[in-house]
Formats: C-alpha cells, sequence, structure tokens
C-alpha cells in the first residue's frame, strides 16, 4: 500500500493511445512534395475550376516568400515539406448511395472509433460528414437539410454545387497570406466540409464531421467554411482521431465562420489526433487557423473546444466583431501529458460597438508537457462601449510540466472594459484522500476533479460531444492526464 | 468488527497516537472525547488509511482482516466511512456524480455490477428525505460554498448513501443549529442496525443525547484514559478535563 502520490500520476499519465490502429484502405496519392505541380494535380483531381486553381497557386506563391512562426511557445524539428504527401483519397469507382456500398474496412474503422454510420444515423440524429483523408466519403441526412435549404456537404462538393458561394467568402475571413500554415493551406487544401444556412432557417440538428487521419505521411489540410446567413443559426461539432504512426504528421486547417445579422454560429471541436508515445516521439502537429467573423449587427460566434491530443498544437480560434452588438465566445480546455505542447488561445478583435467577448480558457497538464494560453483582446477605437471578460485557469499534474498565460490587451478608446483573471492550481492531497475514502480510486478521482475542473467550458458542448468529452478527459487522465 | 492494539502513529518524528487499544463490536456506538489536540482526529485518519504518517507500533484488524495492508478506498470498500471534520470542496463535481462514482466503484470492489441509474436515482431521493435535504443541493458542486452545517449533513448523507459497516463521525455536530442536530442524529439512529457500528468524535455531550453510546472514551495526550458509559459523557460536561488530568497525573 505504498503509495507515493508521485508514482500514482506517473502511472496514470501513462496509459496509451486508444485509437491507435489504421485501416489499410486503398489510396490514391500525390507525389511527394509541393510544387506548383503538386497543386495543378490537385485542382485536376478534383475538377476544380480556373478561379480556385489561381487561387491556390497564388497562395503558394505568398507561402514560398513566408517563414515559420517562431513566436509560439513550442519546439519541434524543422518540416521538410518536401517529404509530406499532400493529398490521398480512398481510390473509388462511384458514389456511394447506401451504407452497404462502403469499404467493410472503412466501416470498421469507424467501428472502432465508436462511430458507426448507422448508428449515428439511427440513434443520435446527427448528420454526419465522414472526412477520411482527403475525400468525404459519405454525407448523411443532406436531404432533411436541403429542405431548408441548408447546404451541408463536403468543400468539393460545394465547389461544383454553389461556386459562386464558395468564391464569395472563401479567404474573406482567413486571407492567404494571413501566416504560414495558412498559406500553406491555401495552396494545397485537400479537402473539408461546407455549410451554409439561409436567412432566418435554425438549422434543426447538430452538424457534425469527424476528420481522421490515416493514409502514412499524408499531412492533412482540411478547409472548412462555414456561413450563417441573416437570422440563421447552427451549431457544428468537429471531432477527431488519428492512427498511431511514428513520423510526425503536420495538419494544418483552416476554418471560416461567417455570421451576417442576426445570426449565430456555434463551432465545438474534440481534438485527440494522437499525441505521440510517452517518450515524446511521434505525434501530430496540428498548426490550425480558425476565425471568424460576426459581420453583421447582434450576431454571435462561440468557439468551443476540448483538446486531449496532438504532439503539438497551435491554435487560436478567433472571432472579429465587426459588427455593432455583435458577441463573440471562446471555450477552451486543453490537455497535455507527456511531452505534449500547447500554445492556444483567442483572439476577440472588437471592431463594432456594444460588442461583447468572453474567453474561458482551462488548461491542464500533466507528465513532462508544456501548456501555454495566448490570448489577444482588442478594443479599436470604434468598439466604444465593449466589454471583455478573460479568464484563464491552470491546473498542474505533477511538477514536470509547466504552465505559461500570454495574455495581450490593446484598448485604443475609453469606453470599453477589459478584465482578465487568472489561476494556477494543483489537486490538492486532502481531496484525493476525501475521495479515496468515498472507495474511489486515485485514476477515478483524478478525472473527477478534472472534469469538474473543467465543467464550465464541457457544459458549452452539445450533450452528444459532452459525454464523449467527459470520457476522453477521463482517458487522457487515466491515459493522458492521470 | 475493529479491533486496535497498542497503537503508536508519529508525523514528522512527533508521536502523536500514543499506544491505543480500542475493540468496537457490530451494533455498538462508541463516543470519543477529549481536548483539542488529542489525537482524536488522527485516529479517525490513521483508520481510514491517511498515508501522512509512521505508524510505528501495533495493528488495526476490521473484521479479522489486517486494515494496515489496505489501500484508503480498499478500506472504504470494505465498510469505512469517515465523516470528516472538515470536508473538502471538490469545485464542479456535482454530488450525483461524485456519489454515483463512489457508489459503483465500491460495488465492483465487491464484485458487483453499477447500480441501475434509476435506483441510484430512488436511493438518492430516500436519503435526502431522511435528512431532509434540499433537492437543489444535490446538483450542486461537492461541499463548494456550503454552509459549515450543510458541510457536516452532507457527510451524513454521504454516509447513508454508502451504508458502511463502521462509520466514523468527526465532530459532525458541530456547526449543526439544533433543528440540524436532531435531524442528523434521527439520521444516524435509523441507520443503526445489529451489523454495523459507529465511532463518534465529539466535544459535546448533547449529541449524545440523541445518538446514544454504549461506550465513551476519553482520548488524553494520545491514549485512552478513560473509558465508561454515557454517564461519563455528562460528567465530563460538567467537570471539564481538569479532574481527568489530575488523576492521570
Ligand atoms: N499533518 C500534521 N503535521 C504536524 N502535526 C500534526 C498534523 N496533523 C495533526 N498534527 C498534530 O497532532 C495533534 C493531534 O491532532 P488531531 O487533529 O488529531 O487532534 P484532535 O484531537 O482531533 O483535536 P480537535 O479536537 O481540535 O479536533 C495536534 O497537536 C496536531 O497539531
Ligand atoms: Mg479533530
Amino acid at each position: 500500500m505504498e503509495k507515493d502520490p508521485n508514482n500514482i500520476l506517473d502511472e496514470v499519465t501513462q496509459g496509451e493511445y486508444k485509437y491507435g490502429f489504421y485501416s489499410d484502405i486503398e489510396m490514391e496519392t500525390a507525389p511527394m512534395g509541393l510544387s506548383e505541380d503538386t497543386i495543378r494535380y490537385i485542382s485536376a483531381k478534383k475538377n476544380e475550376p480556373d478561379w480556385l486553381l489561381q487561387y491556390r497557386l497564388d497562395a503558394y506563391q505568398k507561402w514560398l516568400s513566408m517563414t515559420e512562426p517562431t513566436w509560439a511557445h513550442i519546439h519541434h524539428p524543422p518540416i521538410n515539406y518536401q517529404e509530406i504527401i499532400f493529398y490521398a483519397a480512398p481510390k473509388k469507382k462511384k458514389e456511394y448511395s447506401s451504407i452497404d456500398e462502403i469499404d467493410p474496412e472503412l466501416i470498421e474503422t469507424f467501428n472502432k472509433l465508436g462511430i458507426s454510420l448507422e448508428e449515428q444515423k439511427r440513434l443520435t440524429g446527427v448528420a454526419v460528414d465522414a472526412v477520411i483523408d482527403s475525400v468525404s466519403v459519405k454525407t448523411t441526412f443532406s436531404e432533411t437539410l436541403e429542405k431548408q435549404g441548408i447546404i451541408f456537404c463536403s468543400f468539393s462538393e460545394a465547389v461544383q454545387k454553389v461556386p459562386d458561394l464558395v468564391k464569395q467568402y472563401l479567404g474573406t475571413v482567413v486571407p492567404t497570406h494571413d501566416n504560414f500554415y495558412a498559406a500553406l493551406n491555401s495552396a494545397v487544401f485537400s479537402d473539408g466540409s461546407f455549410c451554409y444556412i439561409p436567412k432566418g432557417v435554425r438549422c434543426p440538428i447538430e452538424l457534425s464531421t469527424y476528420f481522421r487521419i490515416n493514409a502514412a505521411n499524408t499531412g492533412q489540410f482540411e478547409r472548412t467554411l462555414i456561413i450563417g446567413d441573416e437570422g440563421s443559426y447552427v451549431s457544428y461539432m468537429e471531432g477527431c482521431t488519428a492512427p498511431m504512426r511514428d513520423e510526425n504528421q503536420l495538419h494544418a486547417a483552416i476554418v471560416e465562420i461567417i455570421a451576417l445579422k442576426d445570426a449565430e454560429v456555434k463551432y465545438s471541436t474534440v481534438q485527440n489526433w494522437y499525441p505521440g508515445n510517452k517518450k515524446g516521439e511521434g505525434g501530430i502537429y496540428n498548426f490550425v487557423t480558425k476565425r471568424g467573423i460576426c459581420k453583421g449587427n447582434n450576431s454571435k460566434i462561440s468557439w468551443t473546444q476540448v483538446e486531449t491530443g496532438s504532439a503539438i498544437t497551435w491554435k487560436y480560434p478567433s472571432v472579429v466583431l465587426l459588427g455593432d452588438n455583435s458577441v463573440g465566445e471562446f471555450y477552451s480546455v486543453a490537455v497535455t501529458n507527456n511531452y505534449q505542447q500547447a500554445d492556444t488561445g483567442s483572439k476577440m478583435i472588437h471592431l463594432g460597438r456594444n460588442t461583447k467577448s468572453t474567453i474561458i480558457s482551462k488548461g491542464i497538464s500533466a507528465g513532462h508537457s508544456s501548456n501555454s494560453y495566448r490570448g489577444l483582446v482588442k478594443m479599436t477605437k470604434r468598439a466604444e462601449n465593449s466589454r471583455n471578460f478573460s479568464q484563464c485557469d491552470s491546473l498542474l499534474l505533477g511538477d514536470k510540466c509547466g504552465a505559461h498565460t500570454f495574455p495581450y490587451i490593446k484598448t485604443e478608446n475609453k469606453t470599453s472594459i477589459v478584465e482578465h483573471e487568472a489561476t494556477t492550481s494543483k489537486i490538492s492531497d486532502d481531496q484525493l484522500f476525501y475521495c479515496n475514502q468515498r472507495g474511489i480510486s486515485t485514476e477515478s478521482a483524478i478525472g473527477l476533479i478534472v472534469n469538474g475542473y473543467a465543467r464550465e467550458v464541457l457544459k458549452q458542448l452539445p450533450m452528444e460531444f459532452a459525454v464523449e468529452a467527459q470520457k476522453l478527459l477521463s482517458i487522457s487522465l487515466e491515459g493522458s492526464v492521470g | 468488527m475493529l479491533s486496535i492494539k497498542n497503537l503508536r502513529v508519529s508525523i514528522n518524528g512527533k508521536e502523536i497516537l500514543r499506544g491505543i487499544n480500542l475493540e468496537v463490536r457490530p451494533g455498538e456506538v462508541h463516543a470519543i472525547m477529549g481536548p483539542n489536540g488529542t489525537g482524536k482526529s488522527t485516529l479517525a485518519s490513521v483508520i481510514a488509511g491517511r498515508d501522512i504518517y509512521d505508524i510505528t507500533e501495533g495493528e488495526i484488524l476490521f473484521k479479522g482482516k489486517n486494515l494496515l495492508d489496505m489501500a484508503i478506498e480498499e478500506r472504504a470498500s470494505e465498510g469505512i466511512f469517515l465523516g470528516f471534520q472538515y470536508p473538502v470542496e471538490i469545485p464542479g463535481v456535482s454530488i450525483t456524480n461524485f456519489m454515483r462514482t463512489a457508489v459503483n466503484e465500491q460495488r465492483k470492489y465487491r464484485g458487483l455490477d453499477p447500480m441501475p441509474a434509476n435506483e441510484f436515482l430512488a436511493k438518492m431521493e430516500e436519503k435526502k428525505q431522511l435528512l431532509e435535504i434540499q433537492a437543489k443541493l444535490a446538483n450542486r458542486s461537492v461541499n463548494e460554498g456550503f454552509s459549515g452545517g450543510e458541510k457536516k449533513k452532507n457527510e451524513i448523507f454521504q454516509m447513508a448513501m454508502l451504508e458502511p459497516s463502521l462509520a466514523i463521525l468527526d465532530e459532525t455536530d458541530s456547526g449543526l443549529d439544533i433543528d440540524a442536530l436532531k435531524i442528523v442524529a434521527a439520521g444516524v439512529n435509523k441507520l443503526r442496525k445489529a451489523d454495523n457500528a459507529f465511532l463518534v468524535i465529539t466535544h459535546y455531550q448533547r449529541l449524545l443525547e440523541y445518538i446514544v453510546p454504549d461506550i465513551v472514551h476519553v482520548l488524553y495526550d494520545g491514549r485512552i484514559v478513560r473509558s465508561g458509559g454515557k454517564e461519563l459523557a455528562v460528567e465530563l460536561e460538567e467537570k471539564g478535563y481538569e479532574w481527568i488530568k489530575a488523576e492521570i497525573a
């Protein structure tokens, strides 16, 4: 019954990644490396209109002149972009009209992930647009949605079906030259989701996408575009798992959200890409640009994220509050364990009057990991009477991990109020003793306490997701946060 | 049920329990009284298994098993419950969720399946009524922002949910108003059975008017210096501890 608390922490923080398998599906891939030819190859594969090819080539030129950002609190060996395959798609002969036609291996993959499409269809009423590597394989519920004029499909499909909408909004929130990884994505993006909610329509179901990185050595570059037209509402969920791999894999996605007048868009993510092993080998590099713009008055965008995966996370879901009275929210739980590194937070750029933003960030660090919050709140001159409230909490498990907070605040007017609070805490021995005394093992106790700590964020998630996220946190604790 | 023999316990080289002997049989209620800082809570924590102490001598048997070999949660699942003198706050964890985890982990230890949700909720309801606990309380986080009295009531509520065979109540009466004291005592009395036992730590004879003990012990300077019937508590209340100190000096 020797119980050195450090040993227990070690034990619980050293569980293995549970989604480490990979499926043997026939793949069609682009030649390795990046050049104009690669981009033409991708664009041709997707049968894209010329303007989109030009968009990609333009982004590529910009990318060539840019360098990787170095300001984040993360470290990794240089990435060789000539050793990456920029496009991989399951070889497919025709469109699937029923789930029975889908490669059994693929179904098996979904089953292992616990997201069988049939199950999802029948039980939860969630429309799933499953993206396996680069091509959207199956879209469900699209008919129900179509009746309301909602467009929810893969990005490539949208390019064919509604090219004008795509052209009108693509790159308007995250321009091609926004940052190094955004430029890269704009040049080589493979696929992703597209969503348009027409005027006055409340999307009746939660929209959901599951992403997976599958083929070996495949960088994945999703591109997602969500447009909430005037007075519309949508809640969108993205979840990811990636199979175990030895080499680091690059993942550089872009998500753009546009909320027009009186529209509300909620975007929820549960991210558990492969974090690498206990020694810090392997794992996903997750360099993502997510940004929304509250374009019209009284519009609202909320980001909620639960981040437990990836070797490195570099991600700052942001909101540009352009419309008067618009609202931006960011709720985040970021867990790092072993040698994971996370540099994540949010930017709230207040441009409109009476705009309001909230940032709630809960960092949980274990093992030798490093967990940083980086946030920017900017009140421009025009953003009179605006408010921001930021709360950044860190919970440390063990004494070998690090937590850092980098809040940047810029205020250019006198009527706005910015509040920032930060705390750092540990799980106390008294709390563990109390739980143990009720018969609760230390591992479960840590799971409970961490879930309690993250509750403010978890309760922002849609029901279906909240349950999954709670389990994930506990696994991350048994398996990762312990 | 509980058998403590010549237990000596130190912390940071300072000896706090200096040879405790105690026998508790099923169906009995024992009261432990004694001045501040004499080791009452230490004794309770050592029985529960807190591992910050050095046990330098002696043994503790519980239902014939060597307690000192068991982890804290194993002791709990074997039927030991500690009502804390200072209950701990666990922010964001609802009492319902906390109790469900506790009940099911104890069941798992005993080889049982998790309790079905409806059965669990019915049990919560029943015990809340027993202790006249407001419905809302169960949705609040464990002890977070609770008043002193609410915390103590919550301890007894948890005891009622877990149905331990040995409940150690460390100053559960302090912080309770007179009505709450009666409710808690009535609750404890309803839970008394032929096969369970209570160890009640208190400074006040008043609690023992409601929860009538079979035996009262006086713990002084790390030792049980006197044991007797319930009259002993009355005597202490009247005379204080000075006469005992004088007697053993
Ligand atoms: N963690 C600790 N470190 C050092 N000394 C301790 C520790 N815990 C308890 N003690 C000391 O042990 C002695 C006994 O404490 P204990 O809490 O058991 O007393 P008690 O009889 O419960 O008192 P009270 O009636 O005030 O609750 C005290 O002198 C106390 O200061
Ligand atoms: Mg005490």
